[in-house]
């Protein structure tokens, strides 16, 4: 507890001192990424003791604040959210010491270490805070310590436009959490947390706060269709920010939707089909939109809304098992979408490290301009593979065991469908999603790696690009390590995440939950089979090394059907790559093209090139604000400018006031 | 485990490249010609692996690394795979899973070193298999997911025990749709007529053949025998069904087994002789269809119960 | 339970997913005659449990009514407006398909709310159901013509065998929907006809010449 307490105290406090030093010396670069470390360092250990379940408190501090209480505590839940918040965070804090020092804008360095650990601090308060009000604060915080890092690079017209967007629609979603926490404060007269679990509260009130939370949580998490913000804000902040913001950031979302649904009783199984239905969307949608992008940032940002889909189909179907009784199956969805928000934190911040480090030395993260730089970056390329094959969910990395579970949980309400009736439906429609999605998610990552890192560089930039320094290069070399350590000693992993299910599957049920735990040694016999695949590859890689040792070997040109000459524009891009899949799908995924047609016997010149639209932009959000613009137009007309008229509101609001009070 | 259990995988280790020999000895039959010998495959295996190489400069070591890291994610895939009484080499509820990611590392290796080269036909190939694939994977698990309903197993081997006649008396119709699209899976995905012609050597129109292109010597090797046991490993997926209708036992259903495998060899090659490959357009529709069907038949065993 | 019965239900939902999901004419028209030959004449032989003179011959004749005469029809209608595919149609094609799958189940779902008659395949209602929604959509959502006469004979085959289900063994009702079979041919297909030239006579080849200047 008092180590939390002390990480705390480092974050927030700490973060003031770099505001004291010189803001664009090399101190506050050095400063602000070390307190963030020694915060987080702090905080790691007994977020772990909370996670496996062995600490678990809650205290009330004396201090008070506004209508709320300074209360916080540590279960499982929170345990698990706070491990993974600082261990990403503690490794996007080196990657960005190194980051931030060598691109351009040296003179906010110091301000933006500031909001940094402004940003870390009200990400752990938010999953300690045990008090409406204080979580409430935390969130606000967290939301604008993140806007401002975002606008790190306020002087581009984009950036800004990314951070007003990302402002706008964060605050939407705490609108709806405001009327959430007032409704659940007012049934229970108190904003502790303690009080609120106190709660019986009836179906209707039940499913009127899930909704509630559904919407303003899942704005934080990005679920389609209020993901708009993601796709802009994540791609403006610098790397090292994106990294925590779409590895660790959005979480919350999830983790406050866990934690709330544990306040309002059994659920009910449209709950479970509505997180499914977002869910599926949000994986579909949000693949495909990354497949069709061209901007290696806004493709990563993407793909989290698609991650963010394959946890809440694994949270609907939990939440579908619960109120049908299947608490095995529950169990499996839960455990599922966890492991995915604990692995998904490991390969997103990592990718988008990989894109800072591209950014860092190419200069650009167009897509279609880079190419070869494997050559170049070795480090980075092999990282980034790594990170790639995870968040395809291939074995034997991490990414596959969240899914797998999820694949099981499918596969169980499937094959037992005896025991666990009605789930079937439910079962074959994660079945369908995650399969579909898994194989969107193969073409994207493989675009994305093989235009990027392999074959020849499409541009000189991308030709003159060098290994980043090593600040930058360790934290991609640890989580690239802990992917793969992760999927081969899968062994620990039930241990793991099991505390945290238990937190949100808890009450008169927990008896039923104890009986059920994961079915014995089946991490033992994926994780045993990856590291025999793993081995077999070497030993064959070995196996060719030693037959060609002795042959002759040569080096040519790539055969490109008797073309001697190829050139490194004739590559397939990256919109070529993904332009038959999107063209499949151009239902949901619009694409605008321009291009200048061949003319003439002897044709000069030609272009052609594609853009992605955003189609929720255009045809729902667009829409809705221009309704909203024109019905405040009206209200328009109380604004007139007249001194003498304002003073007539006010006369006539006091005399209302004074009506009303006398009545 | 005893060395019982090893028959399986072995039989698929040692017998996969006869596959390819008997579908182009059938389309030789059917155009007239003698043809390769039956055994072809294993010479041009031995013969590969005594050769030397020639890389593009192009080329890393993802390109290098590729078909070492393929051959094992395949035959890691087919140790869970049994061969009708033979029992696979290893098997745990939802093996199903690890079975088609493993072939989906496969892919995603064979792509990035197709990649790795920087030819626009390779790239061409590479992305034709991703969109083929990504369509081709949920028809496979929901197929796969219609037997599991019935048999109330998760695991491969525990899928096809559960498959007895008299399943197949109750839910024959359901299990005839799930095979047809299991035979469609199996043609995309091991790149034959009527989605990919295996012998073509026109770069533009090929996927598997073009993404291969630049591999020589021992790489080669591991690439074509990968090949062949994932088409020794979906076809067995078909023959091990077809097989639990007979409901043979003991050492006359693996025969039986071996039987069908090459009987499956001979209908492929029958198919690649009468049918011309599909426009590449279409193939994505053949492929929606195929989970159309895979659908149907889920919700066939839903309905027919015993 | 009735694997015979249900194989061939299951050929006609197989049917009813290659119309919705293929494009040239000539295989729609294949697909359909098998349709009709296996929903008009193969279903009443096998499921009802005594075959009767008279349900051998509206079989026979229903079969050679859907098998030969209105593929042939069909082709010749398809010759003469000479367009051997479906170019744009409204809804495409895997689009079909997937809502083909969403017809089924709510067929299914019809199909446990409808009272079944005793003996009779758990798939009959179904897959009757599954043909008239089939039938349906091709009208609406296909472009030319003889895909929308396809249409219309998918929705009698599949009020066919609706009848056949829910009144079952009643010769003289079945014998009335053959007959009422042969009358929506010739008036469907004299309309349909029609509409085909209407639609296709601007693109007589021989009057190409006109447009020479």
């Amino acid at each position: 507890m008092n180590l939390i307490l002390a990480s705390l105290a480092v974050l927030l406090a700490g973060s003031t001192l770099c505001l004291l030093v010189p803001p664009g010396g090399k101190r506050a670069g050095i400063l602000g990424p070390a307190i963030a470390v020694l915060g987080s360092v702090l905080g790691i250990v007994p977020a772990l003791d909370a996670m496996v379940g062995a600490a678990t408190w809650q205290a009330s501090l004396p201090w008070v604040i506004p209508a709320g209480s300074l209360a916080v505590g540590m279960d499982a839940l929170s345990g698990f959210f706070a491990f993974v918040i600082l261990t990403v965070s503690a490794l996007a804090a080196v990657y960005g010491h190194a980051y931030l020092s060598r691109t351009g804008t040296a003179r906010r360095v110091s301000a933006s270490w500031f909001m940094f650990n402004v940003l870390v601090g009200s990400m752990l308060l938010v999953v300690v805070a045990r008090n409406a009000v204080l979580f409430l604060l935390a969130w606000e915080l967290m939301s604008l310590a993140s806007f401002f890092l975002v606008m790190f690079d306020g002087e581009k017209r984009e950036v800004r436009r990314a951070g007003w967007i990302y402002l706008a629609a964060t605050h939407f979603g705490t609108a709806f959490l405001l009327v959430l926490f007032g409704l659940l404060g007012i049934r229970s007269g108190t904003f502790d947390f303690s009080g609120f679990s106190a709660l019986r509260p009836e179906p209707v009130f039940a499913g009127a706060a899930f909704i509630l939370a559904v919407i303003g949580f899942g704005t934080k998490a990005g679920l389609v269709p209020l993901h708009v913000w993601l796709p802009e804000a994540h791609p403006a902040a610098p790397s090292h920010v994106s990294a925590v913001m779409s590895g660790v950031m959005i979480k919350t979302g999830i983790y406050g939707l866990l934690r709330f649904s544990t306040f309002l009783g059994a659920p009910m199984p449209w709950w479970g089909w509505t997180l499914m239905g977002a869910g599926v969307l949000s994986g579909l949608l949000g693949i495909l939109s990354a497949l069709a992008q061209r901007d290696m940032k806004r493709l990563l940002a993407f793909s989290s809304v698609e991650n963010m889909g394959i946890v809440a189909m694994g949270l609907g179907f939990g939440f579908l098992g619960i109120s049908r009784g299947s608490f095995a199956l529950a169990f499996l969805g839960f455990a599922g979408a966890l492991m995915h928000v604990f692995n998904h934190a490991v390969f997103k911040s990592l990718l988008f490290m990989g894109a800072g480090s591209v950014l860092h030395a190419a200069g650009t993260v167009q897509l279609d301009r880079l190419g070869g730089l494997s050559k170049s970056m070795p480090v980075t390329a092999c990282a980034f593979m790594v990170g790639a094959a995870a968040i395809c969910g291939l074995p034997p990395l991490n990414g596959f065991l969240g899914e797998f579970l999820l694949y099981r949980a499918s596969l169980g309400a499937i094959a037992g469908s005896g025991a666990f009736a009605g789930m079937e439906g439910a079962g074959l429609v994660l079945l369908v999603s995650l399969a579909m999605v898994g194989g969107l998610a193969v073409a994207c990552f493989t675009k994305v790696m093989g235009v990027v890192f392999l074959g020849e560089p499409r541009d000189g930039t991308a030709a003159q690009a060098h290994e980043c320094p090593m600040a930058m290069r360790l934290p991609m070399m640890v989580l690239a390590a802990i992917c793969l350590l992760a999927g081969i000693s899968a062994v620990l992993l039930p241990g793991f995440v099991e505390p945290a299910v238990r937190c949100v599957v808890s009450g008169p049920d927990a008896v039923a939950l104890a009986a059920l735990s994961l079915p014995e040694g089946v991490f033992s016999w994926t994780a045993g089979a990856g590291a025999t695949v793993l081995l077999a590859a070497a030993a064959l890689y070995l196996l060719r090394n030693a037959l060609l040792s002795r042959r002759r070997v040569d080096s040519a040109v790539t055969w490109d059907c008797g073309y001697a000459a190829p050139a490194s524009r004739m590559q397939y891009t990256s919109s070529s790559f993904s332009a038959p899949i999107v063209r499949q799908f151009h239902a949901v995924v619009r694409t605008d093209t321009t291009a200048t047609r061949l003319s003439g016997l002897f044709p000069s010149g030609a272009s052609f090139s594609s853009e992605a639209r955003d189609v929720w932009r255009e045809h729902f959000y667009a829409p809705l604000f221009k309704l909203f613009t024109a019905m405040s137009a009206r209200a328009r007309g109380l604004q007139h400018g007249r001194l003498n008229l304002y003073i007539l509101y006010i006369v006539l609001a006091l005399v209302a006031l004074l009506a009303w009070k006398l009545r | 485990m005893t060395a019982f259990h090893a028959v399986a995988m072995l039989s698929g280790l040692v017998l996969a490249p006869l596959l390819p020999g008997v579908i182009n000895r059938t389309k030789a039959a059917f155009a007239g010609r003698s043809g390769q010998p039956v055994l072809q495959l294993y010479h041009d295996l031995i013969k590969l692996l005594r050769k030397g190489a020639v890389y593009s400069r192009t080329t890393t070591w993802v390109f290098r690394a590729a078909p070492a890291a393929g051959l094992a994610c395949v035959s890691g895939a087919l140790a869970f795979m049994p061969a009708a009484s033979a029992p696979a080499l290893a098997s745990f509820g939802g093996d199903i899973v690890l079975v088609v990611y493993f072939l989906g590392l496969m892919r995603f290796l064979t792509v990035l070193s197709a990649l790795d080269t920087g030819s626009s036909f390779e790239g061409m190939g590479a992305s034709r298999e991703v969109q083929f694939s990504a369509l081709a994977e949920p028809a496979l698990f929901v197929a796969v997911a219609t037997l599991a309903r019935v048999s109330g197993s998760e695991s491969f081997a525990g899928l096809f025990a559960g498959l007895t006649p008299a399943a197949w008396m109750a839910y024959g119709p359901a299990f005839m749709v799930v095979l047809t699209v299991l035979f469609l899976v199996f043609l995309v995905e091991n790149a034959r007529i009527p989605v990919d012609d295996p012998n073509t050597h026109l770069e533009l129109t090929m996927i598997h053949e073009v993404m291969i292109l630049d591999y020589s010597g021992p790489d080669l090797a591991f690439v074509l025998y990968a090949a062949s046991l994932k088409l020794w490993l979906l076809g067995a997926v078909i023959v091990n069904l077809a097989m639990s209708a007979a409901g043979v036992t003991g050492s006359l259903a693996f025969v039986g087994f071996l039987a069908a495998m090459m009987l499956l060899a001979i209908v492929v090659g029958v198919v690649e002789s009468t049918m011309a490959r599909l426009s590449l357009l279409k193939v994505p529709r053949m492929l929606v269809g195929a989970v159309a069907l895979a659908l149907l038949a889920f919700a066939l065993a839903g309905r027919l119960s015993p | 339970m009735m694997p015979l019965v249900d194989s061939v239900h299951v050929l006609i939902l197989v049917t009813c997913l290659l119309l919705l999901g293929s494009s040239r004419l000539g295989a729609c028209i294949r697909t359909v005659a098998i349709q009709g030959i296996v929903a008009g004449g193969v279903l009443p032989w096998v499921s009802s449990l005594h075959i009767s003179m008279q349900l051998l011959f509206t079989g026979v004749f229903v079969m050679a009514l859907k098998g030969i005469v209105f593929p042939v029809l069909l082709s010749r209608a398809m010759r003469e407006a000479s367009a051997s595919r479906e170019m744009s149609p409204f809804v495409g094609y895997g689009t079909s398909l997937m809502a083909g799958v969403l017809f089924f189940l709510a067929s299914l779902w019809l199909g446990a709310k409808l009272p079944t008659p005793d003996g009779v395949s758990g798939l009959a209602v179904p897959t009757a159901c599954m043909m008239v929604s089939t039938g349906l959509f091709l009208i609406i959502a296909r472009r030319l013509a003889v895909t929308q006469v396809i249409g219309y004979i998918v929705v009698e085959n599949g009020i066919y065998a609706l009848g056949l289900a829910v009144a079952h063994d009643i010769p003289v009702l079945v014998e009335l929907g053959a007959m009422l079979d042969a009358f929506v041919a010739v008036f469907v297909m004299g309309i349909a006809i029609f509409h085909i030239n209407r639609e296709f006579d601007h693109m007589d080849s021989g009057r190409l010449n006109v447009l020479k200047g």
